[in-house]
């Protein structure tokens, strides 16, 4: 589904990722691991088509076409989701306005109808139980006001309704109390698919207890100095990031 | 300068008053006379605001000083009812009263089953009919100087409408007015007069339109009066769509008693050259003040937002909030002031303006002034000026939103903040849809996607 080779970016003139390689393919789940600015976020942004990313060597491809040919908009209809770490707050347009729009546009690209209204209505009813949103929360502005964790929720619902190929979620476990991570992790398990691919980013195991990923990999450096399966996060939860990227 | 002299200078407001004044000497009472009389003269001592006045250094009026408008009539055929409809409330039940060219249509009016005693007439009406009334409010509750184009408006007044609540009344049903200028020849100029009189604990929601049905140049020099009374409750809207064309000044005077809420919101949208003002009095303890405000500005446009709030009486609140969205080469006045007087304590004041710049080549001029002359308050003011936000045209096109889209959506998502605030759900409703068709800028087909 995906397959990065090579790749450098580099953030306002510096270069944070030097030389990524990473295959995922449908039905997986991988983790990417690391120390503050290893490029963890770095990575997820690049993917997600974020301008001020550049990707000045290496190659990205997405069910075999170039991902970097493809506007941030166009990688969204084809499939790739990014929950943002830090959500952005819309005043003045609802929630339920913005995941209609981002969901017809989605439709228009493939060609399709615009979603009727009772089943949008429907599905969105679905998805909300599935994450435990409260309904007066799909007429407030988009995250205007809402908590860290209301945040959170609100992107993994997002990606509820739109059913991505590849998830990718950007520390989405960063400010959640025990049982939010747990409503999320729950959300995200259940749209588990075998055509589908999530790319967990995070810089603590504890996620990891709950989405079972298939490989895990250490970024250091904006590299990826390490690769192995679940217990790889195990260890280093344990020994730390230090200890394995000097072994590296 | 004296009348006298105005004369010599052949002033064509003099010309239209002396016309006036021949014109109405059979029918209208000494007192009302004597009003406009004094306004004449009071504009020959302070003529048209210039650029050297502090309160009007943005806005240049010489467009419309330089114009020799003619004081408009009725037309030949009125115009119909699908006429009206891009300007009518559609499905919001509300009363209705249409003045074209300034002369109240009751053709095209609905003021049938008012609540017991409330008062829904023309100004003239209630001048021959409620003079005490009428003659205890019209023109007396300026909080600041008056400047010319009011004194123009009272000096030449036409119609308006007259709106009396009696105490503990309310209208559930909004008034909504709706001034129409529409000719085939250019320069017209109306001057519309309102007076509303809410008494103690009474509520009443207003709305003011004003529009032009043809796209030629007009004038509409217009003055709204209100004055709430103790514990009284008003939220007023003025919706300003003049056509493009138009010239649009407008003076809305509030006066609150004790424990008043005075709720208004603003949107302004047509015009060539515009400028709406609000002056409100809180000359009573524990009065609640909103004025918000939303300003959209095209190609050469000008439009001007004055706030002044005076706080004469401890204990109130005032909140201000106004919004302007600025596209091609349009210019935005923003000026708010807000005085707190000696007597003024526990005065809490917050005041905020911002301001959406579409284009490099579009102008904002904001200026808050605050001028506080008690101790104990709480007086806050942020302006802000600036484009649209990258991370979040980012996060909306993450989600497959087209960055026009997306840029309309936020355009859009800025303005409607405002609308968000109006306390009457069905206007809110339906302003909220309609804003997509007034935003300035390349974003005015986007309503549909709804």
């Amino acid at each position: 589904m995906l397959e990065m080779q090579g790749v450098y970016a580099t953030v306002g003139g510096k270069e944070i990722l030097r030389g990524i390689d990473l295959k995922v393919k449908a039905g997986e789940v991988h983790a990417i691991m690391g120390p503050n600015g290893s490029g963890k976020s770095t990575l997820a942004n690049v993917l997600a088509g974020r301008d001020e990313y550049e990707v000045t060597k290496g190659s990205i491809l997405y069910k075999g076409h170039d991902l970097l040919a493809m506007a941030p908009e166009e990688r969204a209809c084809e499939g790739i989701f990014m929950a943002f770490q830090y959500p952005v707050e819309i005043p003045g347009v609802s929630n339920t306005y913005f995941l209609k729009a981002a969901l017809n546009a989605r439709r228009k690209h493939r060609g399709e109808e615009e979603v009727d209204a009772v089943d949008f209505l429907q599905l969105i009813k679905e998805k909300m139980k599935l994450l435990q949103i409260d309904e007066a929360l799909l007429n407030r502005a988009i995250n205007e006001g809402f908590s860290g964790g209301e945040k959170k929720r609100n992107e993994i619902f997002q990606m509820a309704v739109l059913e991505p190929t590849l998830a990718i979620l950007d520390e989405t476990d960063s400010g959640l109390d025990i049982d939010a991570l747990k409503i999320v992790a729950d959300g995200v398990n259940q749209l588990r698919a075998d055509d589908q691919a999530i790319i967990v980013v995070t810089h603590y195991q504890r996620l990891l207890n709950y989405i079972v990923p298939d490989f895990v990999h250490v970024l250091a450096d904006g590299r990826i100095v390490k690769s192995g399966d679940k217990d790889l996060a195990l260890e280093l939860e344990e020994k730390g990031y230090a200890a394995i990227s000097a072994r590296c | 300068m004296s009348l006298a002299m105005l004369h010599k200078q052949e002033d064509r407001y003099l010309h239209e008053f002396s016309q006036l004044q021949a014109d109405l000497k059979a029918h209208e009472v000494d007192w009302l006379s004597n009003i406009r009389q004094q306004a004449m003269q009071h504009y020959a001592t302070v003529g048209l605001p210039t650029l050297k006045q502090e309160e009007w250094r943005f806005t240049n009026i010489a467009p419309i000083r330089d114009t020799n408008f003619k004081r408009a009539a009725l037309p030949e055929s009125l115009p119909n009812a699908t006429a009206l409809q891009p300007y009518s409330l559609g499905d919001i039940d509300a009363y209705q009263l249409v003045f074209i060219n300034g002369t109240f249509t009751k053709s095209l009016s609905r003021i049938d089953e008012l609540p017991n005693g409330v008062v829904v007439s023309t100004l003239q009406t209630a001048a021959h009919e409620r003079p005490a009334l009428v003659q205890a409010h019209l023109g007396r509750h300026w909080g600041a100087a008056v400047h010319g184009f009011v004194a123009l408006n009272t000096a030449l007044m036409q119609d308006g409408a007259f709106i009396f609540v009696p105490k503990n009344v309310v209208v559930e049903k909004p008034i909504h007015l709706l001034f129409l200028t529409t000719a085939a020849d250019e320069h017209l100029v109306t001057y519309p007069r309102n007076l509303i009189v809410a008494e103690p604990s009474s509520q009443l929601r207003l709305i003011e339109s004003y529009a032009g049905l043809d796209g030629v140049s007009y004038f509409t020099n217009a003055v709204t009066e209100v004055c709430l009374e103790d514990s009284a409750v008003v939220e007023h809207t003025k919706l300003q769509l003049e056509q493009s064309k138009a010239f649009h000044m407008a003076t809305t005077q509030v006066h609150q008693a004790r424990a008043s809420h005075f709720h208004s919101q603003v949107l302004a949208v047509g015009g060539k050259l515009s400028r709406n003002e609000i002056f409100a009095v809180l000359n009573g303890e524990g009065c609640e003040t909103t004025l918000n405000g939303l300003y959209f500005g095209n190609s050469a446009q000008l439009v001007d937002s004055y706030t002044c709030i005076d706080h004469r009486q401890p204990h109130c609140n005032s909140h201000e909030l106004y919004k302007g969205i600025l596209a091609g080469e349009s210019r935005g006045v923003f000026n708010g002031k807000i005085v707190v007087r000696p007597e003024a304590q526990k005065t809490n004041a917050k005041q905020s303006n911002s301001c959406l710049l579409l284009s490099k080549d579009a102008i904002i001029d904001t200026k808050p002034q605050l001028e506080i002359f008690a101790d104990d308050v709480k007086c806050t003011h942020g302006a802000t000026v600036g484009q649209l936000d990258a991370n979040a045209l980012f996060y909306l096109r993450s989600r497959g939103m087209d960055l026009a889209s997306a840029r309309s959506l936020l355009t859009y998502a800025f303005a409607n903040e405002v609308v968000d605030r109006m306390p009457f759900p069905p206007l809110q409703q339906k302003l909220a849809e309609r804003i997509w068709g007034y935003l300035p800028g390349e974003h005015r087909s986007e309503g549909e996607v709804r």
